[in-house]
């Protein structure tokens, strides 16, 4: 059924009766074309454009949990494309083309509200590094401002600027980032894949794979075994133990991100705004809440949760920033095991295996990817060559040393 | 109506002769001490305190505890405003000023609920379904509509005029929870010695047992919970916290709690913080957290005038305060028959007590006999009917099934109980779904906690303080403290009956969720449309996402889906509860780490000096640097740094270098340790020379620079970029203990014990022999270029190195630092012949541009030695940290950018850092980016600006001219790639 | 989180740098050596259970510690000195 207002009221006359599941909740076939593996929002997404853009038929997801129980479901919802390095700033900037369409594409409100993403600087020094940065965004076609600190209070009054340890010298803006409804886009992908006869198997746990020698020619599982002409992983977090099934080990490791929403309030910040001297974000809601984060804690983890001084260091790079949110109080934290690439940037290639495809290493940054993401994936896996904005996350980067390292912090996963 | 007419003339915890005035909405009322705001509000017979979020229904006091989901206010007025502040917990105090929220224009007439004519359309998730047309409407009119209308209360919008603390302790065992089992467990924990913590969230110990009329050890609750505070108030090694909630469990046994130290006043004492967060390291604790009671899902029941019957109990018996006049009691659970006893007792008419069982004990039916109170078995509450006052009426159906209108204003709801044990989950444990309960009961638990009381599921007084003294007692043995066994307290209440039912079918709208508005008829939409995961019912439908978190609506949305979709409460499960259990202000998880306290400030011993000398200071990581010393009459920072260039390289002057990392390096193997970590070789540096090296991460590219001086063969001293000071030694220190431990090298920081000052240009030495002359040599013969020499100085010892960022005639003088500000001041005074002047970092920058030497712009962790033309140091005759992967073919790549000058061809043309580097005509897009600007500067000696780059094959282009591209600084400059090197490339003056 | 630090005690988290798991240097000098350092610096076992790992005391003693931890339950199964626990 078309959503829409009239269809909305159409149904209000007759008690909302008449709505269908979202998406068909599928039993396992004996075989596909091809398998994804996560039915998170790279997951779908990819298995809805390999449906809608490859015309691929015989497609399924497989989700160890309920779709979206994983990243999806744990992110601050920030979508961006303000990236530095060439490997990175096309494909983010394609990412951010398809979420300015995806509404209409997709018939599914995933509010897609770009209310800005505003990087705020303290030094002459992380100012020189902002312009570097908008310079590429603008080299790739993406917008991106800088502001000075007369116009960043012009923006948002209420931030410290007169009593700050570190005072605040502007930022760079970006006023088509935002913010999107996270668990809509996974419910508007699982829909749109769904209707074009994708296979959505919840519950349905990989347990291994099926090799014919080099080649990876299906999947063992909780629900039996499934044949699969190519199998493509979108399982972050947990890509290296799916990965050691097939006896690869990655350059990877998965930590916890942990995030946090207070209480909701009547608007009080506008668009998205990160702190330069500190690790720190935020974002508000349309709910009213104040969505923030800051750096993940730093080990090894998949326990999906934190610890304090992780906590605490957010809090106070929150009250650093903007003292007026002291009062607020924060309502509930969570944790998201994400997948640590070595240089911070992620994996879209084939893997030694033939038939068996990645899609690894989105750190804590994988939401705002997601449209672009399942699009170069599903090019990978329909046309067995990289799409061209994804072309430089290739696995064996790390072997030759055409790394993409936007922080520069080297093969140091926790300081990415 | 006649102020507080509602309170009873007798009884209840609240002092009678401590009146307090204070105002709702803005009309002034009275109330007592020990009142909370929500029983002084219901005593002076207020129901209609707020408007729900999504329908703008009136809204009343629902419960009298922190799981209130209605009755929320924004408390206190101006900078100190609180949103979303629960009435049930603010303690009365004299002046508090408190708010309804989200209505417009006032509570009474309430233009929003005009959203209820509407609430056909507004179901779980209708915003997925429409707004998506036109496109451009989203952020321009939707969704600015959904934002003012989304929300509760209004934050204050400045800054929080309070102060918080952060406090660490520690224990062998924590009580959370100061109720009955609680007092229990500390009573038996406390008797042993054992350091105990006891955390409740009240102002005053007891929990139920202020509320209830039972009787522990023969003396009423309230009183025995009195007794038992005072003898644990005078044991030394009890620590009780009231006002404090234990928010989280954490690894490792910790816990972090929450104290509200002043919230019960109007403001903080002066020096008194708001509220202390507490850090709590506890070997065993024991969580006695009580249990939450179950509204009963079924039409209007939502209207001011319904309540939870153990709240109406707390109404009555701890505030003295009467809900309402004409009562019922609905309900499954014996528990509630209390409330409808207690109300008759106080004078209030209970109209009938409706139990959907049909068969209850016998002694509850005689009770109610002797009361005089009807009892409708097997019946149910269909619908309420209510005013703006709140409830006038509910429907009863009977057992028959034939329904009867009965007139109430008071409905005390209640399906049992739920245990409150959201801290058994935070480490990721799950609880099990009990049918003997019917309520979710903690299973496996946190190392080192258990569980006691109602929060147990032992929701009767007896059985809750027998567990209580049990697992106070084993929690205490545990951690190694004797105990001499005491009986448990005694009461001989009955275990409560209670048979589960969750909903009755409506065709009003019957609220789960009360503050986000989630109906019985938004969970069957969600069942219908596939969200049949708790989680995603949760996520589709925000069942539980409010400020009450999910408190007293969880159990009830999933006890519905179960139904719904065929599945037991075991097989459905619960969501998982997070940190923090109860919500806590974002200032107090800061502390004081605000403001300028964000964070420590670092100054060097010469501060006070450059300070007296009028020096601008600039951030570098945490020390504070002078950026530049400004003169009378300039104007601006250019002029400033300009002239100090000039004098420097025409004169002498002096910088504070103190902030550069130092380490200490000495032992038989130091030699061979610095020559597996430079790229360069250490070993074979003569004692009383210094040598610049370069340091690789294990992936080949450059971490820090900086030199090393040998002062005897087993003794460097190895000097790091301010920026990487800590980096380094962590990086030392892993390459002596993990990669060599066999080699003889011991390490030490030795930044903060050092003042090193820099003192280059062409009077440099004229100013050291004046300065030195009589205790060390200074002559070029006696220290050349990179000559380093230890040495007595005014008794006391100090090392000058021969070393120079700036390309002049320069040194570094080391003095302990306590002696800093006096050596600096020796320095000029000395100086001041030969027109010495005192320079900023600005300078410095400027210096080590016009002489092409790479700093924290150029190793910013992507480049390579080779690419900062610094590849010919790598040294081919042994192995270092990162030589092996430097030689990786990404790394080696003719193509990468590499280190270039640049001088703009428009001499007036102004460069800046950060602009990317296009060949001229070339389109601006990603493929043709080429290089990008590292470093500016203006050089007084060359009259125009120049800068560094990277820049693709940079060192075979020089001639070459490029575009500097700066869009976002609207810069497009033509350059020409010249030499790094702007200033005496044959480096004379260095050697002067 | 609390790491007992055999030289300091049971301390907070927030006094360590985690450093990664424990790969040892492999011998520079061998003919594949480039490829034994890629392994070694980038690729991860990265297992859901016990690890061990390094950490850095870096505002205590300022010792390398091997902790042992199961990082599905953060449990830490043991902390011992690097300089003695390398083997």
């Amino acid at each position: 059924m078309r959503y829409s207002l009239f269809s909305l009221a159409r149904q209000a006359l007759r008690g909302h009766r008449d709505w269908q599941p979202v998406w068909r909740d599928a039993a396992p076939q004996a075989s596909y074309d091809i398998i994804i593996v996560g039915g998170g929002g790279h997951g779908l997404a990819t298995a809805y454009y390999l449906a809608k853009e490859h015309g691929i038929r015989k497609i399924a997801v497989l989700e160890k949990g309920w779709i979206g129980s994983g990243n999806a479901g744990r992110n601050t919802t920030i979508i961006r494309s303000n990236y530095l390095l060439p490997g990175n700033e096309p494909f983010y900037e394609w990412s951010m083309k398809l979420w300015e369409g995806l509404e209409q594409d997709l018939n599914y409100n995933t509010m897609v509200s770009q209310r800005g993403v505003l990087n705020l600087y303290h030094s002459d020094a992380q100012r020189d590094a902002f312009a570097r940065r908008g310079n590429a965004m603008r080299l790739a076609g993406a917008d991106a401002e800088l502001l000075d600190a007369d116009a960043v209070r012009r923006m948002l009054p209420f931030l410290d600027f007169d009593n700050a340890r570190f005072p605040i010298k502007g930022g760079l803006l970006q006023r088509r980032g935002g913010t999107a409804r996270h668990d809509a886009v996974v419910w508007g992908y699982a829909r749109g894949a769904s209707a074009r006869g994708v296979d959505i198997i919840q519950n349905c746990e990989v347990t291994g794979f099926v090799r014919d020698g080099d080649r990876i020619t299906g999947v063992t599982t909780t629900r039996g075994t499934i044949q699969a002409g190519k199998v493509g992983l979108a399982v972050a977090g947990s890509s290296s133990r799916v990965a050691e099934y097939a006896g690869l080990r990655l350059p990877i490791e998965s930590h916890v991100l942990q995030a946090f929403v207070s209480e909701a309030i009547k608007p009080l910040i506008p668009g998205v705004v990160t702190f330069g001297a500190g690790h720190f974000y935020i974002s508000q809601s349309d709910k009213g809440g104040l969505v923030f984060g800051g750096d993940i804690d730093g080990y090894n983890s998949y326990a999906q949760r934190g610890n304090l001084p992780t906590v605490e260091d957010v809090c106070e790079g929150g009250m650093a920033l903007m003292p007026a949110i002291g009062r607020v109080r924060m309502l509930r934290s969570w944790g998201g095991l994400v997948d640590m690439s070595m240089d911070g940037s992620p994996i879209i290639d084939r893997t030694p295996l033939q038939g068996l495809y990645l899609n690894a290493g989105w750190c804590y940054g994988g939401f705002k990817a997601t449209p672009g993401s399942g699009w170069c994936f599903a090019h990978l896996l329909a046309r067995d060559e990289p799409h061209p904005v994804a072309s430089a996350y290739r696995l064996d980067r790390f072997a030759t040393g055409h790394l993409i390292d936007e922080k520069g912090q080297g093969a140091q996963p926790n300081l990415h | 109506m006649m102020p507080d007419s509602n309170r009873l003339a007798s009884g209840g915890l609240i002092d009678r002769s401590k009146t307090i005035g204070f105002s709702f909405d803005g009309r002034s009322y009275r109330g007592y001490a020990g009142d909370t705001l929500a029983s002084a509000l219901l005593a002076n017979d207020v129901r209609l305190v707020g408007r729900s979020f999504k329908y703008h229904r009136p809204r009343g006091i629902m419960t009298a505890g922190p799981e209130e989901p209605n009755a929320l206010v924004e408390l206190r007025a101006g900078a100190r405003r609180e949103p979303n502040t629960r009435a049930t917990t603010i303690a009365l105090f004299d002046g508090l000023e408190a708010w309804s929220q989200n209505r417009w224009p006032s509570l009474r007439y309430d233009v929003g609920a005009i959203n209820w004519l509407l609430s056909p359309l507004f179901v779980a998730g209708f915003y997925y379904k429409t707004f998506m047309w036109p496109a451009a409407f989203w952020e321009k009119v939707y969704e600015p509509a959904i934002r003012r209308a989304a929300g509760l209360g209004r934050a204050s919008g400045e800054a929080d005029p309070d102060t918080y603390e952060k406090i660490n302790a520690f224990c062998d065992v924590l009580i959370i929870g100061g109720g009955a089992a609680g007092l229990a467990a500390a009573l038996a924990a406390g008797r042993s010695g054992a350091r105990i913590m006891l955390c409740d969230e009240d102002c005053t110990l007891g929990g139920r047992l202020n509320s209830d009329l039972g009787e522990v050890d023969g003396r009423p609750g309230a009183d025995w919970a009195r007794h038992v505070t005072a003898e644990l108030e005078a044991l030394p090694n009890v620590r009780i916290l009231s006002r404090t909630s234990v928010f989280g469990v954490y690894d490792g046994g910790t816990y972090g709690a929450l104290e509200r130290v002043s919230d019960h006043l109007a403001e903080p004492q002066p020096h008194q913080s708001r509220q202390r967060y507490w850090k709590i390291v506890a070997k065993r604790a024991v969580l006695a957290s009580g249990a939450i009671e179950r509204p009963i899902v079924f039409g209007g029941n939502d209207r001011p005038g319904v309540m939870m019957a153990a709240g109406v109990r707390s109404y009555l018996n701890r505030y003295a305060v009467k809900p309402g006049r004409r009562a019922a009691v609905y309900t499954g659970c014996d528990d509630a028959w209390t409330t409808a006893f207690d109300l008759a007792r106080s004078g209030v008419t209970v109209t009938a007590i409706i139990d959907h069982r049909a068969t209850v004990a016998p002694q509850l039916r005689a009770e109610a006999t002797r009361l005089a109170i009807p009892v409708h078995l097997g019946a149910d509450v269909t619908q309420t009917r209510g005013g703006r006052r709140g409830l006038q009426a509910i429907t009863l159906r009977r057992a028959d099934g034939r329904e009867q209108g009965l007139p109430v204003d008071l409905l005390a709801m209640s399906a049992g109980w739920s245990p409150h044990l959201a801290l058994t989950t935070h480490l990721g444990h799950r609880p099990r779904w009990s049918e003997a309960h019917a309520a979710f009961v903690p299973d496996a638990l946190p190392p080192g906690m258990s569980v006691a009381g109602a929060a147990a599921g032992a929701f009767g007084l007896a059985e809750a303080l027998r567990q209580g003294t049990a697992l106070g007692t084993a929690a205490a043995e545990a951690t190694g403290f004797a105990i001499t066994a005491a009986p448990a307290p005694r009461a001989d209440d009955e275990p409560i009956a209670l048979a589960p039912f969750w909903h009755l079918g409506s065709s009003s709208k019957a609220f789960i969720d009360f503050q986000h508005d989630v109906t019985s008829a938004d969970v069957a939409l969600a069942a219908r449309e596939g969200f049949r995961s708790v989680e995603l019912l949760k996520r589709y439908t925000t069942l539980g996402m409010a400020t009450d978190q999910g408190k007293t609506s969880n159990i009830n949305g999933q006890a519905m889906m179960a139904e719904l979709t065929g599945r037991s409460m075991a097989e459905i499960g619960t969501t998982m509860f997070r940190a923090p259990a109860t919500p806590v202000a974002i200032g107090a998880l800061a502390g004081h780490h605000r403001g300028r306290d964000f964070r420590p400030t670092r100054l060097t011993a010469g501060h006070g000096w450059a300070e007296q000398s009028n020096a601008s200071f600039v951030e570098a990581g945490a020390w504070l640097r002078a950026q530049w010393f400004a003169q009378p009459g300039e104007t601006d920072w250019l002029t400033t740094v300009s002239r100090e260039v000039r004098d420097v390289r025409s004169k002498v002057g002096v910088c504070d270098v103190s902030t550069l990392g130092k380490i200490d390096v000495q032992g038989s193997d130091a030699g061979t340790f610095l020559d597996r970590v430079y790229i360069n070789m250490f070993s074979t540096l003569p004692v009383g020379k210094t040598r610049y090296g370069v340091m690789l991460r294990e992936d080949g590219l450059v971490m820090d620079d900086g030199t090393a001086a040998r002062f005897a063969p087993d003794h460097y001293v190895v000097s790091t970029t301010t920026a990487n000071a800590a980096k380094v030694m962590q990086h030392l220190e892993h390459a002596r203990q993990v990669l060599w431990p066999e080699l003889d090298v011991q390490l030490v920081s030795v930044t903060e014990q050092w003042s090193q000052y820099s003192i280059a240009g062409p009077g440099a030495r004229q100013l050291l022999d004046r300065l030195l002359g009589d205790v060390v040599d200074v002559s070029d013969a006696a220290l050349p270029y990179l000559g380093c020499v230890e040495f007595t100085w005014r008794d006391v010892p100090a090392r000058l190195f021969r070393v120079s960022f700036s390309g002049e005639l320069g040194y570094e003088i080391a003095v302990p630092a306590q002696y800093g500000d006096a050596a600096i001041r020796a320095i000029m005074e000395a100086g001041a012949e030969f027109g010495i002047i005192p320079y900023g970092t600005e300078a410095l920058g400027v210096m080590r541009i016009e002489k092409g030497h790479v700093a924290g712009n150029e190793i910013n962790g992507t480049t390579t030695a080779a690419d900062l033309g610094l590849g010919r140091m790598m040294s081919q005759k042994k192995d270092y940290i990162g030589r092996v992967l430097a030689h990786r073919p990404g790394l080696t790549d003719p193509d990468r950018p590499t280190l270039v000058g640049l001088r703009p061809i428009n001499p007036m043309a102004r460069l800046r850092a950060g602009a990317h580097m296009l060949a001229l005509g070339a389109a601006p897009t990603t493929e043709n980016d080429e290089g990008y600007v590292t470093s500016i500067a203006f050089s007084p000696a060359l009259g125009h600006w120049i800068g560094l780059a990277l820049v693709k094959r940079g060192p075979a282009r020089h001639g070459e001219r490029m575009r500097a591209y700066d869009p976002v600084r609207d810069g497009d400059t033509e350059v020409e790639l010249v030499s790094p090197v702007f200033i005496d490339p044959q480096g004379a003056r260095l050697h002067g | 989180m609390r790491i007992p630090c055999p030289f300091c005690g049971e301390r907070d988290v927030s006094e360590f740098a985690y450093h990664g798991d424990t790969a040892k240097r492999p011998d520079p000098a061998t003919d594949d050596g480039q490829r034994r350092f890629f392994e070694a610096v980038y690729l991860r076992d990265n297992p859901a259970g016990p690890h061990r790992e390094l950490w850095y005391h870096a505002q205590g003693c300022r010792s390398w510690l091997i902790v042992t931890r199961d990082v599905r339950t953060h449990e830490v199964l043991g902390a011992a000195l690097a300089t003695r626990g390398a083997a």
